[in-house]
């Protein structure tokens, strides 16, 4: 990524959140990930005063207490927390969740691949773009 | 559905070209569109039944800049889900702050090896789906 800040992670499969903290090992990210587990828990960690701000958000769309697309509607209309990058990362392939997701200006809407090989591809590209593209301080 | 079709915001016709050229090589059967103000894509979106997948946006154009253009694209509930980038030679702060406050889905600065920046922007985007954003008619 352009800088050393974490990636924040929202999703509440482990097995997921395992394969994506892989897939960072292999290509040598070097950015903290902070894993959560569903809106409450990122805003949570978003509001906490002594938390590092994330440089991206990868969000996962169906979890528990608090959706991916409910947590978009709040970043998307807090003054500071707006400008923060937010790629889509799920396997919901419906449309209303896509059309929901761009209409809260996301920045990317991934299909998490089955395959191990896909993944890395995916998150090798995710990391190269987020390193060549600016990001808001 | 996936990336099918782009709308380039660029006057400098060189740039619009090595564009146009390194974007071949990343993606086949993707439509570019070039306007060359800011007002003719405004135009072109209002006016065009099929919307693109993308925007992309070079902030310094003749009359309309970038970031006038990004502020009534995201106030436009028929256009604002639109992603837009911005390709630019300004490195000014307040220009990036400003387009990140207007949900730009990244921001690039010129001139990086032209080439591998179009490479690794597309890479990306060919990995994204799409919506094509219903349009509202405009009075």
């Amino acid at each position: 990524m352009k800088n050393n800040r974490p990636i924040l992670l929202v999703e509440d499969d482990k097995i997921d959140a395992m394969t994506i903290k892989r897939a960072m090992g292999d290509l040598k990210i070097t950015n903290r990930l902070v894993h959560v587990y569903n809106g409450i828990e990122a805003l949570e960690y978003l509001k906490k005063l002594d938390s590092e701000k994330p440089c991206i958000i990868l969000l996962d769309l169906n979890m528990p207490k608090m959706n991916g697309i409910e947590l978009l509607k709040i970043l998307k209309s807090d003054t500071s927390l707006k400008k923060l990058p937010v790629v889509v990362l799920t396997t919901s392939n419906a449309e209303k969740d896509k059309t929901e997701s761009f209409n809260l200006s996301i920045a990317g809407y991934m299909l998490k691949p089955v395959d191990y090989k896909q993944f890395v591809d995916v998150i090798k590209d995710i990391n190269l773009y987020w390193t060549i593209s600016e990001i808001p301080d | 559905m996936s990336l099918d079709s782009i709308l380039l915001v660029e006057d400098d016709k060189i740039n619009a070209l090595a564009f146009k050229k390194g974007l071949g090589r990343i993606v086949s059967d993707v439509e570019l569109i070039v306007v060359e103000t800011a007002e003719n894509a405004i135009n072109y979106l209002r006016n065009e039944d099929k919307i693109p997948c993308l925007i992309v946006l070079d902030l310094h154009l003749p009359k309309m800049n970038g970031i006038e253009f990004l502020n009534i694209i995201k106030n436009d509930i028929s256009l604002k889900g639109i992603p837009v980038i911005v390709l630019t030679t300004s490195g000014n702060p307040q220009d990036k702050i400003n387009c990140f406050n207007l949900q730009v889905a990244g921001y690039f600065v010129k001139p990086l090896d032209y080439f591998e920046l179009i490479e690794a922007i597309f890479n990306y985007w060919k990995k994204s789906e799409f919506i094509h954003p219903i349009k509202v008619n405009h009075l």
